[in-house]
């Protein structure tokens, strides 16, 4: 073998080329997800001549045309124009009644207090690294709704009673749903864990109970809370309609909750169970220490969805005369002071922009616990 | 060793039937017997006191009343004169109706968006995620309020009416106008041609698969079957002499004339429905083609099996078992949803007969009653047949 055989070798590597253009960066992008064959291409042409034809107008509608405290004519006439948009002035001109409802305007600082209590007591259950939990839950579930009653009722410690009647807005949406979802989840638990009970009576009167309020509509239960609970208690007993709508609301959500307790109680390995036997606990120790910490844990994602469609559902409260956040916007869309042509919608989309923001940011909240939790199945 | 077995159970016994657990069981069990009894003698017992103190009568002869007033929209004949039973049908009718309906398309809608979301086109993607976020987190109530006081009832007047199809179809404040269909007599036939075409595809269907599995022949089934769905009828069309007539609505003097009037009610309702539930119908869809791990399409593909035949054969019906159990509750919230009715005044069984019905007879304990048996019974009669297809779709292990 003589040198001269091979006519050159190289020493070195070669430098990395760049990727090809057309495979990189925006174009290669939009070549990847947006033009890769020409059934995609035809639905991307869609998607775009969709989005043109439905941006804009949105746009123009919420921000170009809508009218705003600080456009050039800032009174109802401009809402009343034709051209107009979003009648927003409209909106933040009612912002007072759409938050505390007919609440007396010299006492809404009470009203303050309690929204930023719940926001205290809530923020150190849902930020998972803080620790304490236990505690703040005490804060949560039994502290801030012993305080915020009396703060919002009033009559006791020099404060002027202000009756549940005057509740409403945000304010009643907000009590609403954490009274449901304070009472919901325990009772839920406790009817999970009669569901899958060893004593016949028991498990049937909790399957009867359950499947009852699940088969029929939330307006039905309201219904049947406004106007049979004053039947059912003793003559000349008077229950606050407020009080008759949490009862249905919380009863309602609650056979709710028992359904995604019980899917957890049900994936929980019989291991479980039968460790917590051999270790000689009894059945409350066994299902406080053992079976339910992990239960729970499964299915947080589903008790926060839960707490989401009851959050939705509270919304129902308007239709047996409640003044929630829907109702007073309800209640303002046809007042002749703003009357104009887009005064409901804009009234409308504020609402569900309230009710998106809360909900939305519940879910994104589950699926963070979600990927926090799920430690043991990494792949 | 100094007691044998049948000391020791005796000591055991004598000194802590507390600690028994059959007994204990027994004894909670009947605590609870004796607790919900007396509870629900408690209720019945104010019930009866308060009744009698209102001087109220109860029992369901009432619903033999002339209910004396009028409903908006209804599949068949009431007039104010029909009974409070009339009234109950109406409402039961209109709420099958509408949820029906709104099952068929927030199921199309939801199939279609699931699908969409999963897509690889980046924009396709981007909308169905958007749809789903937005619609999903808004309460229905909102979006039936929506549709109907800020969308439908600002609609034009009767003589501004928006002509979708010229001569056909308006839409105006006080609903959308179609041609009304006015089949003849014949047009029978080619009905029942459309269902001969059906019952046999069903048993043609169950020949081929039989044939494929014994020779590994395989006979074209869907095209087959769609040929024959339209050529059959069409024979049978022009044999009989069938003809369906459309009577148009026409624009008269102060309203239209012929043709099917959709009161507004009943479209913001559907509309409502369908995008509400359509939205957590795709998540559903959504998550049941995820959960077919992507180790099943490379098996297919593997085996050689043709993309479509990959989707149908493999991929589909196991997302379908996922996708079953979910799918029942969101027809089953649809359903018992379309009770917001009440809140835009589409005469659905809560309005007519829990609301109306309710207030002019005063027989609350009764109306509820039967308003939650309806219900019940959709609940039940649907969660029945969804099980039968869930039973017949499960996973046959061996």
């Amino acid at each position: 073998m003589t040198d001269n055989s091979v006519a050159f070798v190289r020493g070195e590597m070669a430098d990395a080329q760049p990727a090809p253009s057309t495979s990189k960066g925006v174009v290669g992008w939009m070549r990847f997800n947006l033009f890769s064959d020409i059934p995609n291409s035809i639905m991307t042409v869609i998607g775009a001549i969709f989005l043109l034809w439905f941006i804009p107008p949105i746009f123009n509608f919420l921000v170009t045309d809508a009218v705003f405290p600080w456009s050039v004519v800032n009174t109802v006439e401009a809402c009343r124009d034709h051209a107009a948009g979003a009648c927003w002035i409209y909106v933040l001109d009612r912002m007072d009644f759409f938050i505390y409802g007919f609440y007396p305007s010299e006492e809404y600082w009470r009203v303050n207090i309690c929204f930023a209590l719940g926001a205290l007591t809530i923020l150190p259950l849902l930020w998972p690294d803080l620790p304490h939990k236990g505690l703040s839950a005490i804060g949560f579930f039994v502290v801030m709704p012993i305080i915020t009653f009396f703060l919002l009722n009033g009559g006791n410690f020099g404060l002027a009673e202000v009756p549940t009647e005057k509740w409403g807005g945000l304010t009643i949406t907000l009590i609403i749903a954490t009274v449901g979802i304070v009472a919901s989840l325990p009772i839920g638990v406790v009817l999970a864990l009669g569901r899958r009970s060893k004593m016949p009576f028991v498990k049937y009167v909790c399957i009867a109970f359950i499947e009852l309020w699940r088969a029929v509509p939330l307006i039905t239960v309201l219904f049947m809370a406004s106007i049979m609970l004053p039947l059912f208690l003793p003559e000349g007993t008077t229950i606050d309609k407020l009080l008759r709508a949490l009862v249905g609301v919380s009863l309602f959500s609650a056979a709710y909750m028992a359904e995604v307790v019980r899917g957890g109680l049900q994936a929980l390995p019989k291991g479980q169970y039968e460790a917590a036997d051999a270790l000689g606990l009894n059945y409350f120790k066994a299902m406080y220490l053992i079976i339910l910490p992990q239960a729970l844990k499964h299915v947080i994602p589903g008790i926060v969805n839960s707490f989401i469609s009851l959050f939705k559902d509270t919304s129902l409260v308007s239709i047996v005369g409640l003044f929630d956040l829907l109702n007073t916007v309800q209640a303002t869309t046809a007042v002749v002071e703003w009357k104009s042509p887009n005064q409901a919608i804009t009234g409308y989309l504020f609402a569900a922009a309230v009710f998106w923001i809360f909900c939305f940011g519940m879910s994104r909240y589950s699926m963070y616990m979600e990927r926090r939790l799920d430690t043991g199945h990494k792949e | 060793m100094a007691k044998s077995q049948e000391q020791l159970q005796q000591t055991r016994s004598a000194t802590s039937l507390l600690y028994d657990p059959k007994f204990r069981s027994y004894a909670f069990q009947i605590l609870l017997l004796v607790g919900l009894v007396a509870f629900g003698w408690w209720i019945v017992n104010n019930t009866i006191t308060n009744l009698q103190a209102q001087n109220k009568t109860t029992g369901f002869d009432f619903l033999s009343n002339t209910s004396g007033f009028d409903i908006g929209f209804s599949l068949f004949e009431y007039s104010r004169s029909s009974t409070y039973f009339d009234v109950f049908l109406v409402g039961i009718a209109n709420t099958l109706l509408v949820a029906i309906i709104g099952i068929i398309l927030a199921t199309i809608l939801g199939f279609i968006m699931g699908v969409a979301r999963l897509s690889s086109n980046w924009i396709i993607a981007r909308l169905a995620t958007v749809y789903i976020e937005v619609f999903r987190n808004v309460p229905l109530l909102l979006q039936l309020f929506f549709w109907y006081f800020a969308v439908l009832q600002t609609m034009p007047a009767v003589k501004d009416s928006i002509a979708f199809v010229e001569g056909a179809m308006y839409l105006n404040k006080r609903g959308l106008y179609v041609p009304d269909p006015n089949p003849n007599a014949a047009f029978l036939w080619v009905q029942l041609a459309v269902g001969a075409v059906i019952i046999g595809g069903y048993f043609l269907n169950r020949w081929a698969k039989k044939r494929q599995e014994q020779t590994g022949e395989r006979f074209p089934f869907v095209p087959a079957f769609i040929g024959l769905l339209i050529v059959v009828p069409t024979i049978v069309w022009f044999i009989t002499g069938a003809n369906v007539d459309f009577i148009y609505p026409e624009l008269g003097r102060f309203n239209f004339k012929g043709g099917i009037q959709i009161p507004p009610e009943f479209m913001a309702l559907l509309f409502g429905l369908v995008i509400y539930t359509g939205a957590f119908i795709a998540e559903t869809v959504r998550a049941g083609i995820v959960a077919v791990d992507s180790g099943q399409s490379e098996a297919a593909q593997s085996l050689g099996l043709k993309n479509g035949d990959r989707l149908n054969l493999v991929v589909i019906p196991q997302a379908m078992r996922v996708i079953i159990p979910p799918l029942t509750s969101q027809y089953l919230n649809l359903a018992k949803n379309s009770s917001l009715a009440v809140a835009i005044g589409y005469p659905d069984i809560v309005n007519v007969f829990m609301g109306t019905a309710l207030n002019q007879s005063g027989k609350a304990v009764e109306v509820i009653f039967m308003t939650m048996m309806v219900y019940l019974t959709i609940s039940l009669v649907t969660s029945v047949l969804m099980n039968i297809y869930n039973a017949r779709i499960a996973l046959t292990e061996r």
